[in-house]
């Protein structure tokens, strides 16, 4: 059995995808490509499809993972491009690699988020994100099926910075005041939201947002506590494709019509 | 339209968004979904379900209509849906109009605005939409640059009841109604628009096909019934003709099936097998005005499951039509399909509804490889007599026999679709599902030697339609319908032996009586609909959101300075000379013909279909210049051997 780690995207539009609509469509487009999937034993066989950590619905990503089992070894190059093709547009499979290491949910330790406030001036955003930053716990509520929780926004937080400019994914033209934050965030339990630090600088600075912020995951991966950078979490796989060939993958390549 | 008026909404849409439940059904980029240039198009079309995005996208009449139009050069076909509360008020506050979900763009920047009604009561929604696009919502206050409002679908079979609100409908199958509808609409544009909105209307009335409310006027008698509805202008027809696609396979529509995002109720591949049904169920609507049939070939049936399957990635194909295991070679295109995808877990589903072995045969081709879980079957009726009544030809014997088959073919659950408030019905016709449910619990048990099986008993109340021989029937009111499936219940649960393996599920009378308001309603009932919208009435169809008292007081006020009141347009039995508020809107079937099947149910005659049987004279084929389009070809559905030759995935080219 082949085991292949896909990174997608929800962009533009599609970002209002929630993680139970992109399934759906992922598994489609699976059929749609003709992927031999490996499927789970029992009274109703599911493909095997190991999704990590999904953004919630609404914001945008460039860096979602998942996992596919395989019956039969396959290009993951081509398999990419296949299943991209068979996805609408704006859920992207930008990137494909074949496992050879254990572990990838361990390895997505932290996410790198920017959140776009539009009509917000970047000197009062500042302000905030320095308030936040000199803050020792920002206490936040948010609103679960169980009622309102409060807990600390804070601690998890271990980058919070106004850019200067913007190396932007969002989709939204600007030609007012806006403010751009980049965010790294450790994933931790319960998990502290790119829409928890909005509340928090709203706590500690009353920034408030005229429109809703467009919030988008740069990167999720494996926290680097000297750097303070997270890294790509599919580079250990890359690594020891590149070095060892795998012997299934080479067959594939051989019989492969041209 | 001044071209800044139709520029996308999204940017205003999408700060709306987050705030709202479900965004994703707001954002269109379905798979398969079509955005053509604006400025490149001279005809453009918004089409509607005017219901909730997750019932509205798989109707499968408007995913017709979207490929058929957007087809065609120059033309361009948008979909809009009814927006949930949360959104409208949303749009509302921030003054965002309603919008079509694939370009965003404001309703009323389109030519025509299409609505498909598939039942009545989605009329308070198409006001709604009307309000947030902001078109005036009486036809009559409308100007040059307000979209022509057109509605399609059954229940535009009489539209009597939203006249005030459309500027014209078109009865029947829309594929080749759109294409000539567009053709008028260019060849005006082109002319520049000469005698503007009512001169294009009159273009589309004098074909014959389309109707224009407006060039009508209904005369009552003192008495509140019509005395005649007659053209106040010369060259518009007395009568106006629905639609017949005669050769479905010219049609393979929909070829790319659009693919949602969000969940709707039907996730599957649906592949019309034929249109029409002869049965002569005489409920039934839908059985009536699509006549004669038309079936699909197998052949034809085959290429496209095969290609709306590559094309969506659907798991299950659902062969539709009104009786699907009618079709001449169901048994052919059952097991062709199945051998064909056995490897693919692929389900096939068949609304199966008719009573014999036969149709056990097909359930279990179809399910193969998978679960035997529930087959339904739809006597309508529970007593013999009454099964007489409606013209639903099956024996109790028959039933029985058949469902011995299905629980020793494996099959563990049994449902069967019954109607309270059938013409002439007494409180023992519906006593009698009881007893059926008992004696099918009673076989099954015996047959497959478990008491883990189940029945199912579904009902709900009768609304007689227009078009059908029932159209002169008394509707049973809702407290009797209520009374008689409370004796029903009461029956079912009291039996100790077989009451535990009966299911019951009913749907209380409230409901049918605002359907058949609106459905037998003339043109005095939209002040109804009106002051149930302005009242905040939205969603009839949701149990949640549909209130039976606003129906009701609204009735009441808007009705009664025309001395009539709901129970005269329900409860009333109607008589031979009265002239219908639908007479004018010909579905091909003689009034006379009605009347004589309506007599014969009276006396419990049945009729036979006239598939099998010589021809009975509902007048439809000689009045629309149709016949019947039935197999058998003698083909035979291969499995496509080209399939996994090369495998796909990263091996292909």
């Amino acid at each position: 059995m082949q085991r292949i780690r896909l990174r997608y995207t929800k962009r533009g539009r599609l970002r209002f995808t929630s993680h139970r609509d992109f399934q759906r469509a992922f598994e489609r487009a699976l059929r749609r490509a003709e992927v031999p999937m490996a499927y789970s034993a029992g009274f109703t066989p599911h493909p095997k499809v190991s999704y990590a950590n999904a953004a919630p619905t609404g914001t945008g990503s460039e860096a979602e993972y998942l996992e596919i089992a395989l019956t039969e070894p396959r290009d993951p190059e081509r398999l990419r491009a296949l299943l991209d093709e068979s996805l609408p547009a704006g859920l992207d499979i930008v990137e494909a690699v074949e496992a050879r290491t254990s572990g990838l949910a361990d390895r997505l330790t932290a996410s790198v988020w920017e959140l776009r406030l539009d009509g917000v001036a970047p000197e009062d955003a500042r302000r905030a994100v320095d308030a936040f930053n000199a803050a020792e716990t920002v206490e936040v509520q948010r609103r679960t099926k169980n009622g309102v929780r409060t807990f600390d926004a804070r601690s998890a937080v271990v980058g919070l910075e106004s850019a200067k400019t913007h190396s932007s994914q969002a989709d939204r033209p600007s030609d007012h005041p806006c403010a751009i934050l980049r965010l790294v965030v450790r994933h931790v339990t319960p998990a502290v939201r790119p829409d928890d630090v909005l509340s928090g600088l709203r706590a500690v600075a009353d920034l408030a947002p005229p429109v809703p912020a467009a919030v988008t995951r740069l990167a999720q991966g494996l926290f680097d506590e000297e750097t303070g950078t997270v890294t790509d979490p599919l580079a250990p796989d890359r690594e020891a494709a590149a070095t060892v060939p795998h012997p299934a993958a080479a067959t594939a390549a051989a019989t492969a019509p041209a | 339209m001044p071209a800044e008026a139709a520029e996308s909404v999204f940017p205003q849409l999408e700060a709306l968004l987050p705030h709202v439940q479900k965004p994703i059904q707001y954002v269109g980029g379905e798979l398969n979904s079509t955005v053509k240039d604006w400025d490149s198009c001279d005809v453009r079309w918004a089409l509607m379900y005017p219901d909730a995005y997750e019932v509205g996208l798989p109707n499968q009449g408007v995913m017709i209509l979207y490929e058929v139009l957007n087809e065609q050069d120059g033309v361009l076909a948008e979909r809009t849906y009814s927006v949930w509360p949360d959104l409208e008020a949303l749009m509302r506050e921030h003054h965002v109009p309603q919008f079509t979900v694939d370009s965003h763009r404001p309703v009323k920047a389109f030519d025509v605005l299409g609505l498909s009604f598939s039942t009545e009561l989605g009329y308070t929604n198409m006001l709604t939409a009307l309000d947030l696009s902001g078109i005036p919502l009486e036809a009559k206050d409308r100007g040059l640059d307000d979209p022509i409002v057109m509605a399609g679908g059954h229940a535009a079979f009489n539209p009597e009841p939203i006249a005030d609100f459309i500027d014209c409908a078109v009865i029947g199958d829309g594929e080749q109604a759109v294409l000539e509808v567009t053709r008028i609409i260019r060849a005006w544009k082109e002319e520049g628009r000469p005698g503007g909105r009512e001169e294009l209307l009159f273009r589309l009335a004098k074909t014959g096909g389309v109707y224009v409310p407006g060039f009508y006027d209904v005369e009552y008698l003192p008495d509140g019934r019509i005395a005649r509805v007659v053209p106040n202008r010369s060259g518009v027809p007395w009568r106006v003709s629905k639609h017949t696609v005669m050769d479905l396979d010219e049609w393979p529509y929909p070829k790319q099936p659009l693919v949602p995002l969000a969940e709707t109720v039907h996730e599957r591949m649906s592949v019309e097998i034929f249109r029409g049904c002869t049965r002569g169920c005489r409920f039934c609507q839908a059985g009536m005005i699509t006549r004669p049939v038309r079936e699909r070939s197998i052949t034809g049936i085959g290429e496209m499951v095969d290609k709306g399957l590559k094309a969506t990635g659907f798991e299950e194909v659902g062969l539709l039509s009104l009786s699907s295991a009618d079709h001449s070679e169901i048994g052919d295109i059952a097991k062709g399909l199945a051998d064909r995808y056995e490897d693919d877990k692929i389900g096939l589903s068949l609304p199966s509804t008719r009573v014999d072995a036969f149709n056990i045969d097909l359930a279990n081709e179809l399910t193969r490889n998978g679960r035997r879980s529930g087959l339904t079957f739809a006597p309508e009726g529970g007593s013999e007599r009454i099964r007489k009544v409606i013209n639903k030809m099956v024996s109790e014997d028959d039933l029985i026999r058949t469902v011995a088959t299905a629980y020793g073919n494996g099959w563990r659950q049994v449902k069967l679709y019954f109607m309270c408030g059938l013409p002439t019905e007494t409180d023992d016709d519906v006593l009698q599902i009881a007893d059926m449910a008992t004696r099918v619990i009673q076989k099954g048990r015996e047959v497959s030697g478990s008491n883990d099986i189940r029945c199912t008993v579904s009902i709900g109340g009768f609304v007689p339609k227009p078009h059908t021989p029932f159209q002169w029937a008394p509707q049973l009111s809702a407290e009797e319908t209520d009374e008689r499936l409370a004796k029903l219940r009461d029956k079912i649960r009291g039996d100790k032996k077989y009451g535990r393996s009966i299911g019951f599920r009913y749907h209380d009378g409230k409901p049918g009586i605002v359907e058949g308001l609106l459905s037998r309603g003339d043109r005095r009932v939209g002040a109804v609909i009106r002051a149930v919208y302005e009242d905040g009435g939205r969603f009839d169809g949701w149990r949640e959101h549909f209130s039976y008292d606003r129906w009701m007081n609204c009735a009441d006020k808007a009705l009664a300075p025309f001395g009539v009141d709901v129970d005269w347009y329900t409860t009333r039995e109607r008589t031979y000379e009265e002239v219908l508020p639908w007479d004018h809107l010909d579905s091909g079937l003689d009034k006379d013909w009605l009347w004589e099947d309506w007599q014969d149910a009276l006396d419990e005659t049945e009729v036979e279909d006239c598939r099998w049987t010589p021809c009975f004279d509902c007048g439809v084929c000689p009045q629309m210049d149709t016949s019947i389009q039935i197999g058998p070809t003698g083909k035979k559905l291969l499995p496509l051997t080209v399939k996994n030759a090369a495998p796909a995935a990263g091996g292909g080219r």
